[in-house]
């Protein structure tokens, strides 16, 4: 937000955008630099989880418990959708392509989200415990990556960094919640987190890219021991252990994925297919 | 019939009034109700509902039901007393000298 826009807000409470016409962070703009192939095939791996899991938290809007949370869960979403618009535009300013031409027309294949992020939404609990290891993923990460060497990477984390410390909260007051509550709720939380904590492990794995990215891009596994550190705690106090058992091998950062993944891009890209160029 | 909010039983998370500050030294302001399961929630659900588009920077949840409200069907009898009193206005008395933010 620039000074003008941050002044034309605080005059009328509810500003003044139109849909169309949300501008993308002045982070963007000034300096105009062009991300390298590694540089932007690495904003396309934070761009794509953004992505993906922002599509997925908009399916929640109407079906939460209760309008209050749909509306949580929306805001958390557009959040999300704001960090992947950044990361999306700097991503394809390398190859002549916008952040629309990204979301809309790549595959499954080109897609290069990890798996956590397209698994399904399911009960609400499920969707939490993927927001709750998705939030604390995404804070360590973003916290670190303020030090980029790469200035729009960091000045994305910045900003990106507040807005999921939110969500982490959110996150952690239902995994409480949920798992103090009722019999049935508690059930419904360990389901939630046995079968999401599947897809930790690849958040953290390091890939070749990483290795060319020294000093621009955030050594996943380094992230490892600050992210168990944030989340012992609360599964302590809500009486939860960390689970164990079968781990998916990933290769989401290889273009390798789920069948959810598929069903999730029909829905988000059908539109925009149906009506190339179209604008809304 | 419909009933008031937070008062019907399908309603299962309690009704919470909101008070938002816009900004220091100014006080809180009513800015509407919400649904929440305990007051942890209700602030933060508040944040959601009411100052999405940075119209705070303070805000208080008050359970609905801890307010005693004046009976609006003794609107008369509460309220239109001070009608023709006009003396109660400060209008009357000049302002001492020296007196500059009154």
């Amino acid at each position: 937000m620039t000074e003008t826009n941050r002044a034309d807000a605080a005059a009328d409470a509810h500003g003044h955008v139109a849909v169309d016409q949300v501008v993308l962070s002045a982070e963007l703009v000034e300096g105009a630099s062009v991300a390298s192939r590694d540089v932007a095939e690495y904003a396309l791996w934070l761009g794509d989880d953004a992505l993906i899991i922002a599509q997925q938290l908009g399916w929640w809007i109407s079906r939460a418990p209760e309008l209050e949370e749909d509306v949580a869960l929306g805001n958390i979403g557009l959040d999300l959708l704001g960090h992947a618009r950044s990361l999306l535009h700097y991503a394809g300013a390398e190859s002549d392509r916008t952040e629309d031409d990204l979301a809309y027309w790549r595959d499954e294949p080109q897609f290069r989200s990890a798996h956590l992020f397209e698994q399904p939404n399911g009960d609400f609990a499920h969707t939490i415990a993927r927001q709750f290891i998705a939030a604390h993923y995404l804070f360590e990460l973003y916290t670190r990556l303020q030090a980029s060497g790469d200035a729009t990477l960091a000045a994305i984390a910045a900003k990106s960094v507040k807005e999921v410390d939110y969500h982490r909260d959110h996150a952690v007051q239902w995994v409480l919640r949920l798992a103090l509550g009722t019999e049935e709720s508690r059930r419904r939380m360990m389901t939630a987190l046995s079968d999401l904590w599947p897809y930790v492990g690849e958040l953290f794995a390091d890939e070749p890219l990483i290795d060319r990215l020294e000093g621009v891009a955030v050594r996943p596994s380094s992230l490892r021991q600050a992210f168990d550190d944030a989340v012992a705690p609360v599964l302590a106090e809500a009486e939860l252990e960390v689970p164990g058992g079968f781990v998916s091998s990933g290769g989401g950062r290889r273009g390798k994925h789920s069948e959810n993944l598929g069903f999730i891009l029909a829905e988000m890209q059908v539109l925009a297919r149906a009506h190339p160029g179209a604008s809304w | 019939m419909m009933s008031a909010p937070g008062t019907s039983e399908k309603e299962i998370w309690p009704l919470w009034e909101v008070f938002v500050r816009a900004s220091r030294g100014i006080s809180h302001t009513h800015v509407g109700s919400l649904h929440a399961p305990d007051a942890a929630l209700a602030v933060r659900n508040a944040r959601d509902l009411y100052t999405r588009r940075g119209e705070g920077v303070s805000i208080w949840v008050v359970p609905a039901d801890a307010i005693t409200t004046s009976d609006p069907d003794a609107k008369g009898a509460f309220f239109e007393s001070p009608a023709g009193k006009n003396y109660r206005h400060a209008s009357y008395y000049s302002k001492s000298e020296g007196v500059k933010h009154l």
